[in-house]
């Protein structure tokens, strides 16, 4: 039977959890210490459970739930690869779990290692001068980059840049990090090919652009095959070219970020470097920069001193300051490095070359049965479209989506890109098997089959998944944000 | 999609009905069917000023925002309070039970830049295609 | 190759795919000028047992605070995770699944956010809470922003100098590209450590945006926030409370009794590990009027098509993804998965273990407060009203970094030396203690400390 009630309504009063130890010293009375009106006497409505209820309950919990080890999770832009299980092992250890962020540099040089390498790991992948690990997820490591920007250009003088270019495609952290800057947004708009062309940069680019900001490869999945072109126009008139890291698992040992005239990337830990997703964060936003930017990078910096330890230093008096607490998400770090030792550089050149053999092969299977808008050689993802089923029965790409639970699948990305109408992204990333694609083209095939013959139980799925369509409007008119007790 | 000839409207999809003095301000039919359901409006308070083209208010729907710009300015003498508390109605009947506003109209000539029900149409028309 | 599971024959199937001409575009999707000429300098990939070892053999260069009595709080508290939050955090279908943007595939990540709001509701006595933020710093300079929005007229922030001062400089990054000035309010060294109000009660009506005060204080002190939130509402502004220690919140009066209107902050201390400072949880909490403007995920209950109780993610227009630059924040990923730990934890405590577990931290913070100040020349520096962190004061000339070193020796970690903050707290070291500093380790402390003090 389903028990859908909450933690609060299985509390039993008087029930105990984990108690702490027996006090070693003796126990004194707040309220002999502290004035009364400071002095809190109950915690309302707080849960009372045993240690099995709470087993139970979460493992019933997760068992609602669907992750990358449940099955194939095609979500376009996510990059939700394998989460290699020693990478968890290793952020587990004690040496890494139980050190203080304010133990001195020469007790943790073990740490430090982990961070400046993994810095110095990112640099030789992007083709950028300098990294940082500090910004906690992609969008803070935008923000990171586009307050850099800002500094950079008032420290020149040129505090009249005021605008970031953005294409139409973009995902939506990137306007809000620039709005959040102090910037304002100008769109561009991708061509007929799915990319930038140089004409319409040169048309808005001018001397009060701070930036381009862009994603390379693009959200259709499509290599910005202009950009050095673009980068040289936009350097031209002094400014710079951001971009948005979120797609690097297409390009590792095949270009560099470096060479195509990137001033600024974030990259996104938790996508290309398999650090897990853990059903939305933590995640980690590295940012990468030319020598030109250094200066300005977040601190605290880790520095090698010259017996060879390593140190950090604030001491950088152009630096924006810091976007967190401590250090960065250490223990993701941790991962992310694992990641990449485990793989090397030949390894992780395999990683794009299957990740773009998997999107395109993955791609061809859907020709004829899904509408293709930007149909040529994609990257490490594609875009397909619910125009033909629309057209012929009504089905969405929503439904289709719901559809493709019932057979075992998380859906794609959906409705993203903006530009695309029922735009439908998927990823397959490099860790699933030909077979595992295989299955997807005939699921996808077999619902467009159903959308036809049965449009009624598309529209109206899923059907085999823990619940059925989910009621957005009724949550967002009227919000039930937390339990609270019966009166 | 249902347009009343003796209303006008803006390029905004706000439509006005002339009451004496006053203007009537709702959204159009167009703009409820393409927010979807919606489930939350913002607006301004009695006696608040609003200015011609800049934001009045919000309408959300789950996925979607869109501003409520003003087609005219005015003071605002009356709000529908009922409709903040059920913003559905908007779905239901964007030109009856859900207008938004009363406003004192400020300069009338204004009232000459809006859009014919047909100009609406045929506006429509040109941006969705 | 490690988690690429094609075979040759996979391979060669693929490729036959594809026509000779699509070959040829797939092998230039990148223009030849931008395609690497030499192969990544990055060593060959390590087999799993030589990645545990070379990796085990970093970890193993850094001490813990197993190895050493660690006395360091500051902004991160160590406390004792039961071994339930690992185990149940740790399900794969929890860590391995993305954002819930599929709400039916994803209940047992929804209710457990809908479950984590709840506990922080209840722990902080506020109205609503977000899904999480990534850290108390960040948080904080959320809770500035939302302030801002809210109180649009305002030209400043007023941070009170007794705030974590890295939640200082991260609010002071946050604001660098707006109009908004950041103000620190100086706070007193002498004796009482706590914030001196006068720039507020100067400030023209409508011209402070919000009052940003830490509970207990980055000193351990806790002031008297009613008063402070108090004088910034009448003066137009919003109260933000902000806590670093949430175990602190099971025995002092929750922010909402204290004023505030924003309640933020860190909530690492149940169910992250230290980790070296990351990843922990910024949590936020706000009274029901302010959630429109309240940045970060939020779950919330609804129905499903057969009507049976569901949640989703909700009031999504405030976002980025929908509302872009004008969103109230551009988070996107957050901290999920650090939430479920902080929910599991709080839960596996329970409403009586939580009170016994903040009562033995107090307990054992004060034994110790007794000791050291029951010496000659080490005195309690500020107002004795503290949870389980406070600060003590030798006698002038004496090198609390040299304090720091002797225990070092003994390999005891004495504290956080605050005039790494402040050139006038010279003689002042921050000394925190929680359920995992022994007595037997308290005694040790206390008496070194006494010992190198006597020796001056």
């Amino acid at each position: 039977m389903l028990d859908d009630r909450l933690l609060f309504e299985k509390s039993v009063v008087g029930r105990t959890g984990i108690r702490p130890p027996v006090p070693d010293v003796p126990l004194v009375k707040p309220s002999d210490l502290l004035p009364a009106t400071l002095i809190r006497e109950d915690i309302e409505g707080f849960p009372e459970l045993s240690e099995i209820d709470l087993s139970r309950h979460y493992t019933a919990l997760s068992s609602l739930n669907f992750g990358i080890d449940t099955g194939m999770y095609p979500l376009g832009s996510c990059t939700m690869k394998y989460n290699p299980k020693v990478n968890e092992d290793i952020a587990s250890l004690k040496g890494f779990t139980a050190i203080h962020p304010y133990m001195p540099d020469s007790l943790v040089q073990g740490a430090l290692k982990v961070i400046c390498e993994l810095e110095e790991l990112l640099k030789e992948i992007t083709g950028m001068d300098a990294v940082s690990v500090h910004p906690s997820a992609g969008a803070q490591g935008e923000l990171c980059g586009m307050l850099m920007l800002a500094s950079y250009f008032k420290d020149r003088g040129e505090d009249k840049r005021k605008k970031i270019i953005i294409p139409d495609t973009a995902h939506g952290t990137n306007p809000a990090s620039s709005a959040l800057a102090g910037f304002s947004v100008v769109p561009v708009k991708t061509d007929k090919s799915g990319i930038l062309s140089a004409e319409a940069i040169r048309e808005v680019m001018d001397e009060e652009t701070a930036a381009l900001m862009l994603t390379n490869p693009n959200t259709l999945g499509l290599f910005e095959t202009n950009i050095k072109e673009i980068a040289d126009i936009v350097h031209e008139k002094g400014g710079l070219i951001y971009c948005d890291g979120a797609n690097l698992n297409a390009i590792m040992g095949l270009a560099k970020l470096g060479d195509m005239g990137v001033d600024i990337v974030q990259l996104n830990l938790h996508k290309t470097f398999s650090t897990p997703h853990g059903g939305g964060g933590p995640g980690s936003g590295p940012i990468g920069v030319t020598a030109e930017l250094e200066p300005y990078l977040p601190v605290p910096r880790v520095i090698k001193n010259e017996n060879g330890t390593l140190s950090l230093t604030t001491d950088r008096p152009n630096s924006i300051g810091r976007l967190r607490a401590f250090y960065g998400q250490f223990l993701v770090l941790v991962k992310a490095y694992s990641y990449i030792r485990r793989l090397g550089g030949e390894g992780l050149t395999k990683v794009s070359e299957t990740a773009i053999l998997n999107a395109n092969y993955l791609k061809e299977g859907l020709r004829g049965t899904f509408d293709i808008p930007f149909d040529r050689a994609c990257m490490h993802e594609c875009v397909v479209t619910d125009k033909l089923q629309l057209e012929e029965s009504g089905v969405s790409t929503m439904d289709i989506a719901k559809r493709l639970i019932d057979y075992g699948f998380h859906p794609p990305t959906i409705y993203f890109p903006l530009v695309v109408s029922g735009a439908m992204m998927i990823e397959p990333t490099e860790t699933e098997s030909l077979q595992s694609i295989d299955e997807l083209v005939r699921v996808m095939k077999l619902v467009s089959k159903e959308a036809k013959e049965d449009p009624q139980t598309v529209k109206s799925a899923p059907h085999r998944a823990p619940r059925k369509r989910i009621d957005e409007t009724a949550a967002a008119r009227n919000p039930v944000l937390r339990w609270r007790e019966e009166a | 999609m249902n347009h009343p000839a003796e209303l006008k409207y803006t390029k905004e999809h706000e439509w006005i009905k002339i009451e004496g003095n006053q203007a009537v301000i709702g959204i159009t039919d167009y703009a409820q069917d393409s927010l979807g359901d919606v489930v939350y409006l913002e607006l301004p308070e009695e006696g608040d000023s609003i200015t011609r083209d800049e934001g009045f208010g919000v309408v959300e729907s789950v996925k979607a925002v869109s501003d409520l710009y003003a087609p005219i300015s005015g003071a605002v003498a009356e709000i529908n309070d009922s409709l903040v508390e059920s913003p559905e109605v908007i779905n239901d009947d964007p030109y009856g039970e859900a207008w938004m506003l009363k406003v004192d109209v400020e300069n009338a000539s204004e009232l000459d830049e809006l859009l014919s029900a047909e100009e609406y149409e045929q506006y429509i028309e040109e941006e969705s295609s | 190759m490690p988690y690429i599971p094609h075979t040759d024959e996979d391979l060669m199937q693929m490729l036959n795919r594809f026509g000779p001409e699509y070959l040829e575009n797939l092998r230039n999707l990148i223009p030849e000028e931008l395609r690497s000429t030499r192969a990544l300098e990055i060593p060959r990939g390590l087999s799993e047992q030589d990645l545990v070892k070379h990796v085990s053999a970093l970890a193993s260069e850094n001490a813990t605070v197993e190895e050493y009595a660690s006395f360091l709080g500051a902004g991160a508290y160590n406390h004792y995770v039961p071994s339930l939050v690992r185990h149940l955090a740790g399900r794969s279908e929890f860590y391995t699944s993305y954002t819930p943007y599929q709400p039916e595939i994803s209940q047992g990540t929804l209710q457990a956010l809908f479950e984590y709001q709840t506990l922080i509701c209840q722990l902080t006595g506020m109205d609503v809470s977000n899904a999480s933020l990534y850290d108390g710093a960040s948080a904080t300079a959320e809770a500035v922003l939302m302030a801002c929005r809210l109180r649009k007229k305002a030209t400043k922030v007023m941070v009170s100098g007794t705030v974590h001062p890295e939640y200082i400089e991260t609010i002071k990054t946050y604001l660098s590209a707006s109009e908004i000035e950041v103000e620190v309010l100086g706070y007193s060294t002498r004796k009482g450590g706590e914030t001196f109000l006068t720039k507020i009660e100067e400030a023209e009506d409508g011209s402070i945006a919000c009052l940003v005060a830490q509970c207990p204080n980055f000193l351990g002190v806790i002031e008297n926030l009613n008063t402070m939130h108090e004088l910034v509402r009448s003066k137009g502004g919003l109260g933000i409370t902000v806590v670093t220690e949430p175990l602190s919140m099971a025995l002092i009066k929750p922010p909402s009794e204290l004023g505030a209107d924003i309640a933020v902050g860190e909530a690492a201390s149940f169910g992250s590990p230290l980790g070296y400072g990351g990843p922990y949880l910024g949590f936020m909490a706000t009274r029901d009027e302010f959630v429109r403007q309240m940045p970060g995920r939020i779950a919330g209950e609804t129905k499903d098509a057969d009507g049976k109780r569901s949640f989703c993610l909700t009031l999504a227009t405030r976002e980025q993804h929908i509302r872009r630059d004008r969103a109230t924040s551009n988070i996107c990923t957050n901290q999920g998965l650090s939430a479920l730990q902080a929910a599991i934890h709080m839960a596996a405590l329970g409403r009586d273990a939580l009170k016994h577990l903040a009562g033995l931290n107090f307990s054992k913070a004060y034994y110790l407060k007794n000791r050291l100040t029951s010496a000659s020349g080490i005195y309690m520096a500020f107002t004795p009203h503290f949870f389980n962190e406070f600060t003590i004061r030798f006698s002038r000339g004496v090198d609390v970094d040299a304090i720091l070193d002797a225990l070092m020796e003994d390999k005891i970690i004495g504290g956080f030396n605050l005039k790494r903050i402040n050139p006038e707290l010279n003689c002042h070291l921050l000394i925190n203690v929680t359920e995992l500093n022994s007595r037997e380790d308290i005694d040790r402390l206390a008496d070194k400390i006494i010992e190198l003090t006597e020796k001056k």
